[in-house]
Order: structure tokens, then C-alpha cells, then sequence
């Protein structure tokens, strides 16, 4: 409809981060403490050092990893709620990989292409069976995903109480893999694998195009819209929805190996930390602006590796920091309703090439277009 | 109500859809509003129920200027419209859709509401079980819901954008009675968008002529009590005539050479909840047409499906030469060149969201990447040659329904073995349809066999060269149709089968 003044943009762009921050600011006076402190304190927690800075490249990696991975199966229509169960079987097959295959050192690139593909495999395994369970038995994909999930984790519990159990050790994780077995950080100063960062970087460029530029995408952007027409049209909507969980299982996995091969060194049950669910968040409120993906995960990353340092300078609980990210999203979505309204209401003619739709609402109340 | 629009003015991009219009309508009259396909009948309907804002204009009731947002906001001030295309609602109930938008109480009141809705219904001669789900019901009937529910609402202004596509003759005379009491019975203003002129002929009272987003013309309708076949052509000469600035040759019946079988169904046996169809023996052979007539819901759709792949066949084989096809998926049926087209459009054919170069590109790229400037120049070539106003980079909803029927024929391949279409016109203007007609005869040229269903008795009359009758499953084939007379037609229909 309107094509948008850039004000407007801007207005709609800074006002959830500004009433989010503004709401955690009310939040950090009610228990007493100074909130520019607590975004200093922040702030310093991410971008202090080299240290600190790969700190935040750290959760960069895998949940960028993993919302590439979303955005596959939100093309085609599909909540891959199963996104943390895929993550955690790609951790632990890595991490079998990691503990029950020792090449020598020479053969140390090797040993991690193999804990790599391995971690591919489990979420690949994952995500098929979640698939599966969708196109063959009609089993809605939140339904099995949730159910996969918790399975994952029972089972990564298991692991660690019964043929994973340390010597020695308590039942949080797995003994620590060998030094052969890691991913090495690119130096003591950065301490952050450069073969995972290359892999995300990769994984941002090349999946995008995949979606825009091939059959397979447009195939997956069709079955997402319109199952029907897309089955009338050609598209083998069942294959098509396979392997877009397949792809997204893969991308989860590679995200499960680098927690638990490079940030854990171990495994541990609860590899994910909940960065498949923050990842389903984030690739919502990107919603058709992929593009802006990296940013939002950087800025989530830098948040949450940042607010680590507020129990140590200030007492508070880090979980402020999931408040207040949790505020961004809900804002991020309320302001993103209001602009539709907005949108809606002030119609003004389109210039020629930017003609789009009016959001219309039929009789049902639906909401059909953009 | 009397209601003025005063200028009213509308674009979409380059298209000026709605062009400085200014209509008077009158309570208790009925009145057709005309037009060539993307002429902009739904776009001003749409304004005046509230589905979208106009870029300037006013609207007027009992020379008070009103102004308002949303369809809800419109039905409140008694302006209530009936979509070009119903989408689905879900889970809900005859009754529950009923009481939905009503305002007072939390709680509606369900047994009043059932009485009400029953009386309305009894009232209107309509048909419908208020426990329903709205899914089960035919096009038909949702529309005698919506309209019941709309006038339970109060409105004084009913807008019908094509509601005879996918309805057959007795509904439709259903609706038309309805349409009758309410305009001079109740004084509502009853909108009726159509491109059938017998129906307007025989409904309206009034219409206005739309071209290229302007009114161009108006005319009072002869009164149909006592109007004569004369008459009758004379109007609609003149009609079609304002419509499309010219007058329009028939089509003239014309056979085509038939060659061998390239379909053959050996005593197919299919179902559904409600029906059951058996012993199905039919070859169908190159340059073949056959018509499929029969009421909404007497097997004709289920008999199409399952004949592609699309519903389940329970016994008997689909032969296409010497491959048996019998329960392959669609795709399987699609490769070998027998291409379905279902009545849906928007719910099923098309998807609403792509582009035109993205419908283009599903069906034609065959290699894993898509060159899309080359697809662009492919779609513009498909534009000018089907002539569907529209552009490449068009979402298919911005298109006019006529012209995604268009879009859908662009679609479909150039050399197919079987063409198996579910109303291959509905919503198409005379143009328009002969048209599409010349398109499909073209195809059937080169050897495509062509299986269609439609309402219109005359249209299965002039194309096909066999019509299968349905009636509650069974089927009656007329093997000469050149023997037929439209009213035997309409009575086999009715399940008149040994008459
Ligand atoms: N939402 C939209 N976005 C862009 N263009 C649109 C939109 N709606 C309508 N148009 C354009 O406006 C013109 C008029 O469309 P409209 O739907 O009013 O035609 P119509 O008279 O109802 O035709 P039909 O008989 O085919 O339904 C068409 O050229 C159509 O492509
Ligand atoms: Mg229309």
C-alpha cells in the first residue's frame, strides 16, 4: 500500500529498542541499582577485549547457524519447533565422534571433519524423523517436534548418568575430549574457531541465494504458501517439505558440534541453552528480512555474552539480560502489529513500482497478503 | 438509503482502477454493475464495503457524507458485501458464523440465535443445518449464510461480486428470489456483480457499465415479468455492446478430427463421504472434448480428481496409452501430460503471495537454478500473449479474478495429452471466455483431449463433442450433442435420466 516516509521507518525500527531499554531501565531501578551501570556493565562484557568480543562471537555462531536453518523451514511453512532436540542430537553425535574416535594428532583435521559431519548427521536424523512423522502420519510438526525434544534430552541425560558418566565426575556432563578432538580457537586472544565462523559466514551467503535464486527455493517458498496449488503447480510437496527439514537438521547439528566441540568441550545435556527457541524468535521477527538476521543474532550474542559479567560487577542475576530480550522481541512484535494498522490506514496513492497490495481482511477476518 | 459515490477515484500503480466514478443508487432497486475483466467492478465494490480505502472520493448515505475503515466499520453503516472468491473460516459452525460480528452480550444467546437463523432461512427458501461446519457446506450455501448473516445485521446494502460462479441454475434461482424479496420486499439496495447478461437481464433492474475503470454507460432493464426472447437479445446486444465498445460473433460449432485413445478408464470405482461412483468405462481419445454437466456436488468434481491422481481411486484402472496410471500421485499424471485445473483459483491453482514470474518459473524451470531475468522476458512474452493485465513482478492476488484465470491458462503447457479443467470460465467475461475457448480449441488442434465441467448449459452444448450428465453419482452419456436441446440438457441434470 503506502509506500513508507523513512521516518516513519525509523521511527517504527528504533521504538521497541527504545521502550524495551526504557522498560528494563524501570525494571533495574525497582531492585535498586543503576540502570546505565547495568548497560555499561553490559556493554563492557561484550566489547572489553579481543576476549570478551569472541566471547559475543561465540553464541554468534550457532545461532546464526541455526536461524539460516529456520528460515528454510519457515519457507516452507513449517514451525521447526524440534530446533533444540535437532541441536542436541547433533552435539551428541559429535561428541561420540569426539570421545570413541582418536586419530593421531597429525590427522587432527580429519578427526574434526568427521565430529562435523557427524553433528550434521544427528540433526539431520533429528529433523527427518520430526519430517517424517509430518508427511507421512500427519503428526503436526509442533506436536513432534516438542516430543523429539524432550526425547533428545532424556536421552542426553542418559548419556551422562550411564555410558558417558566420568570418572570421577558428576553427572552435568561428559568426561572433557581430547585435545585432538576440539576445534582450536584462532589464538589465545581470540578464542573463537575460525573454520565455524568461516562455516556461519557461509552457511549467510549461500543459503539466501539457494532460497532466491534456485527451483528448490521457489518450490519451498510455494508448498509454504499454498500447499494445494503448489501440488497442482508440480512441486513434490512432500520432498519438498523433507528436505527443507533435512537442510535445517543439518544447520542445527553443525550448531550442536560447536557447542559441545569448541564452547563445552564436553558434552553436556543442555548443549543447546535454549538457542533453538531464541533462534525460532529471532527468525520471527526478521520475518521476510533475512538480511537482517546477522544483526539481530549479533545483537542478542552481544547481550547475552555481556550480561554474563553482571553477577560478577553488580550481583544481578543474568537472567536481566533474558528479560530484557525477551521485552525486545515482544515490543519488536507489538510495534510490528501497530505498524500494519498504521499501514493499513493511511492509504495513499503508490508510486508506479512499489505497487503492493493492501492488507485485506476478508469476511472471516483473515489476513491474506503480505 | 439512497447512496451517492461522488468521485470516486482509485490506482494501483500504473492502473487506474477506478477512474472518477459517480453512481446514485436507489433503495429497492437491484442493480448489475457490468464490465469486461479488470474493468474495476470488484476494486469500486470493495470501496464502498469498506475491503479497501479509495485514493480520494466520497461517499454519501441520505445526502450525509460518511466516512469509514474496514468492512466491519461499513456493515455497521448497513453496506455489507459477499466476496468474489469465499475463503475458508475455519472451524466454526453455521450458527457460530451466524452470531459472529454481532454486537451485545459476551455470551451470545444461542437458542434465540438458532431461531432467528432458521427463521431467516425458512424465509428465504435456503437450505442450511445451523450445526454444519461452514467447511462442509457448498459455495451455495455459504453464500445464503453470509447473506442471512448480513441482513441479520442490519445492513441496507447488499454487494454481490459474481456469486452465480460455482452455483447451479437451482440454487441460483434460490438466490435470485432471495435477492428479489430483499431489494423490493425489505427496500435494500442489492449490488450484483456478473458477467451473465441473461442474469442481469433477468434480475436487475438497473445497471451500470464500467470499461477501463470509468462508467461508461447505464441502462434500465426491461421488466422481466413480461419481456420477450426479442427483447432479451436486444439488451444484451446492447450491453455487450457498451461493455467492450463492439459487438461480438458467436462461436460456431466445429469438429475436430478425433485420434486414437489417449485415455482410457476401465471400471473405475471411486468415493467419497457422500458419494459413490462405480463401473466408470470411458476411452477418451486426441482431439476429443467431453462435458462434464451436473449440479455442484454430483460426482463431476470427484470423477476429475480421481481421474489425475488427485483423489483416491478405490478399484478399476486409469490407463494413459500403455502405462496404467491407477493410484500414481498427480505428478505422475502431470509428467505424462494430463494437467489438472480446479475452479479454485486462489485456493487452488494459484498462489497467492508469488509473482507472476514465480508461477511461471514453478512450472517451466527445469534446471536447479533459476535464470530470472530470462524468466521475466518469458513471463512478459506469456502477458502479451495471453493478454492478462497484469506485470511480471505482480503478486496474482493484485490481479482481477479474470485475469487470473488468464494467468492460470498461461500456466497451463503448450502440448498437452489431457486437459481435465473444473470451469474453465467461471468469472470470465463473453470475451474473455471466447477467448479462453480459442486457446483451448487450439490445444485441442494439436491433439489435446479436453475434460470440462460448467453450469452453463450452453457452453457444454457449443464445445463439447460427448457430455456426461451427473446426478448423485451415477453418470448418463449423450453421445450426440448436436442432437440436444438445452432444456433435455436441464432436465437429465435434474436427474431425469429415462424421460
Ligand atoms: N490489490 C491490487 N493490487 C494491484 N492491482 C490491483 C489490485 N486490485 C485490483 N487491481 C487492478 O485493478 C484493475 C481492476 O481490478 P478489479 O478487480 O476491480 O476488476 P474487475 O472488474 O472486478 O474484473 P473481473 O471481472 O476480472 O473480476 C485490474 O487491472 C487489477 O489488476
Ligand atoms: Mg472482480
Amino acid at each position: 500500500m503506502c509506500k513508507q516516509s523513512p521516518i516513519w521507518q525509523i521511527v517504527f525500527g528504533v521504538l521497541p529498542v527504545f521502550l524495551a531499554v526504557l522498560i528494563a531501565a524501570m525494571l533495574v531501578i525497582a531492585v535498586d541499582r543503576d540502570p546505565v551501570e547495568v548497560v555499561t556493565n553490559i556493554w563492557e562484557g561484550a566489547f572489553r577485549n579481543t576476549k570478551s568480543f569472541a566471547g559475543v562471537l561465540n553464541f554468534w555462531i550457532p545461532l546464526t547457524l541455526v536461524c539460516v536453518g529456520l528460515t528454510v523451514t519457515f519457507r516452507s511453512g513449517l514451525w521447526n519447533i524440534g530446533i533444540e532436540g535437532q541441536i542436541l542430537i547433533g552435539a551428541m553425535f559429535a561428541s561420540w565422534g569426539a570421545l570413541y574416535i582418536q586419530l593421531p594428532e597429525a590427522l587432527a583435521p580429519l578427526q574434526i571433519a568427521i565430529e562435523i559431519a557427524l553433528g550434521i548427521l544427528g540433526g539431520m536424523l533429528w529433523a527427518g524423523i520430526a519430517g517424517a512423522l509430518k508427511v507421512w502420519l500427519g503428526v503436526h510438526e509442533i506436536f513432534g517436534g516438542m516430543a523429539l525434544n524432550s526425547i533428545a534430552s532424556v536421552w542426553g541425560i542418559y548419556l551422562i548418568s550411564g555410558p558417558w558418566y566420568p570418572e570421577g565426575g558428576s553427572a552435568q556432563q561428559s568426561a572433557p575430549f581430547s585435545k585432538v578432538a576440539l576445534l582450536p580457537g584462532i589464538s589465545d586472544d581470540w578464542p573463537v574457531s575460525l573454520l565455524a565462523l568461516v562455516l556461519t559466514v557461509m552457511a549467510l551467503i549461500i543459503v539466501p541465494l539457494i532460497l532466491n535464486r534456485t527451483r528448490w527455493g521457489l518450490q519451498l517458498k510455494a508448498t509454504g504458501k499454498n500447499q494445494r496449488s503448489a501440488l497442482l503447480l508440480g512441486v513434490p510437496i512432500n520432498t519438498v517439505a523433507m528436505s527443507s527439514f533435512l537442510v535445517c537438521g543439518g544447520l542445527a547439528g553443525i550448531a550442536g558440534a560447536y557447542r559441545t566441540l569448541f564452547t563445552y568441550g564436553s558434552f553436556r545435556p543442555l548443549a543447546s541453552g535454549g538457542i533453538g527457541f531464541l533462534g525460532l524468535l529471532v527468525v520471527l521477527l526478521a520475518s521476510t528480512r533475512t538480511l537482517w538476521i546477522p544483526v539481530i543474532t549479533f545483537l542478542f550474542a552481544a547481550i547475552l555474552s555481556g550480561s554474563t559479567r553482571l553477577r560478577v560487577a553488580m550481583q544481578l542475576d543474568a537472567s536481566l539480560a533474558q528479560v530484557l530480550q525477551s521485552t525486545l522481541v515482544l515490543l519488536f512484535l507489538l510495534v510490528g502489529g501497530l505498524r500494519q494498522r498504521f499501514e493499513a490506514r493511511s492509504a495513499t496513492p503508490v508510486e508506479p513500482e512499489a505497487a503492493q497490495p493492501p492488507v485485506q481482511t476478508r469476511a472471516g477476518g483473515e489476513v491474506i497478503a503480505p | 438509503m439512497n447512496i451517492t459515490l461522488k468521485n470516486i477515484h482509485k490506482s494501483f500503480g500504473r492502473v487506474h482502477a477506478n477512474n472518477n466514478i459517480n453512481v446514485t443508487l436507489t433503495e429497492g432497486q437491484i442493480v448489475g454493475v457490468l464490465g469486461e475483466n479488470g474493468a474495476g467492478k470488484s476494486t469500486l465494490m470493495k470501496i464502498l464495503s469498506g475491503f479497501q480505502p479509495a485514493d480520494s472520493g466520497e461517499i454519501w448515505i441520505d445526502d450525509q457524507f460518511v466516512s469509514y475503515d474496514g468492512p466491519e466499520a461499513a456493515i455497521g453503516r448497513g453496506i455489507g458485501m459477499l466476496q468474489q472468491d469465499p475463503l475458508d473460516v475455519g472451524a466454526f459452525t453455521v450458527l457460530e458464523n451466524f452470531v459472529y460480528g454481532r454486537s451485545g452480550g459476551i455470551l451470545p444467546r444461542w437458542s434465540q440465535a438458532e431461531q432467528e437463523l432458521n427463521r431467516y432461512v425458512r424465509d428465504f427458501g435456503f437450505e442450511l443445518d445451523p450445526t454444519l461446519w461452514i467447511e462442509q457446506l457448498s459455495i451455495a450455501q455459504r453464500q445464503q449464510l453470509e447473506i442471512v448473516r448480513l441482513f441479520a445485521l442490519g445492513v441496507k446494502v447488499l454487494i454481490l461480486d459474481e456469486p452465480t460462479t460455482g452455483i447451479s441454475a437451482d440454487q441460483k434461482a434460490i438466490l435470485f428470489d432471495a435477492l428479489r424479496r430483499l431489494a423490493h420486499d425489505d427496500k435494500l439496495i442489492v449490488l450484483l456483480v456478473s458477467h451473465k447478461l441473461e442474469d442481469v437481464i433477468d434480475l436487475c433492474d438497473s445497471v451500470i457499465v464500467l470499461r477501463a475503470g470509468e462508467r461508461v454507460g447505464d441502462m434500465m432493464m426491461p421488466d422481466s415479468a413480461t419481456i420477450t426472447p426479442e427483447q432479451i437479445s436486444a439488451t444484451k446486444t446492447h450491453l455487450v455492446e457498451l461493455m467492450f465498445g463492439q459487438e461480438m460473433a458467436l462461436h460456431e460449432r466445429s469438429l475436430a478430427t478425433l485420434g486414437e485413445t489417449v485415455m482410457s478408464l476401465d471400471d473405475l470405482h471411486m468415493r467419497s463421504k457422500r458419494l459413490d461412483i462405480s463401473g466408470v468405462r470411458l476411452s477418451i481419445r486426441a482431439g476429443e472434448i467431453i462435458g462434464l454437466a451436473g449440479l455442484d456436488g454430483s460426482g463431476q468434481e470427484l470423477f476429475m480428481r480421481a481421474a489425475c491422481g488427485l483423489a483416491p481411486v478405490h478399484s478399476g484402472h486409469i490407463r494413459l496409452g500403455e502405462r496404467d496410471l491407477t493410484g500414481k500421485p498427480y505428478r505422475h499424471f502431470m509428467q505424462t501430460g494430463v494437467i489438472f485445473g480446479a475452479a479454485g483459483r486462489l485456493e487452488e491453482g494459484l498462489i497467492a503471495g508469488l509473482t507472476l514470474t514465480e508461477h511461471l518459473a514453478l512450472v517451466e524451470s527445469t534446471a536447479g537454478a533459476i535464470h530470472w531475468p530470462r524468466m521475466v522476458d518469458e513471463t512478459n512474452a506469456r502477458i502479451a500473449h495471453y493478454n492478462v493485465r497484469g506485470q511480471a513482478n505482480s503478486r496474482i492476488e493484485q490481479l482481477s479474478g479474470g485475469n487470473q484465470q488468464r494467468m492460470l491458462m498461461a500456466l497451463l503447457p503448450e502440448n498437452p495429452r489431457v486437459l481435465i479443467l473444473e470451469q474453465p470460465t467461471r468469472g470470465l467475461d463473453v470475451d474473455s471466455s471466447r477467448w479462453i475457448w480459442q486457446q483451448l480449441l487450439e490445444r485441442r488442434q494439436r491433439g489435446a483431449a479436453i475434460l470440462f465441467s460448467s453450469p452453463e448449459l450452453d457452453e457444454l452444448v457449443a464445445y463439447s463433442d460427448r457430455i456426461l450428465v451427473f446426478y448423485a453419482g451415477r453418470i448418463y452419456e449423450i453421445p450426440d450433442v448436436a442432437g440436444i436441446t438445452i432444456d433435455r440438457l436441464g432436465h437429465l441434470i435434474g436427474g431425469e435420466f429415462n424421460g
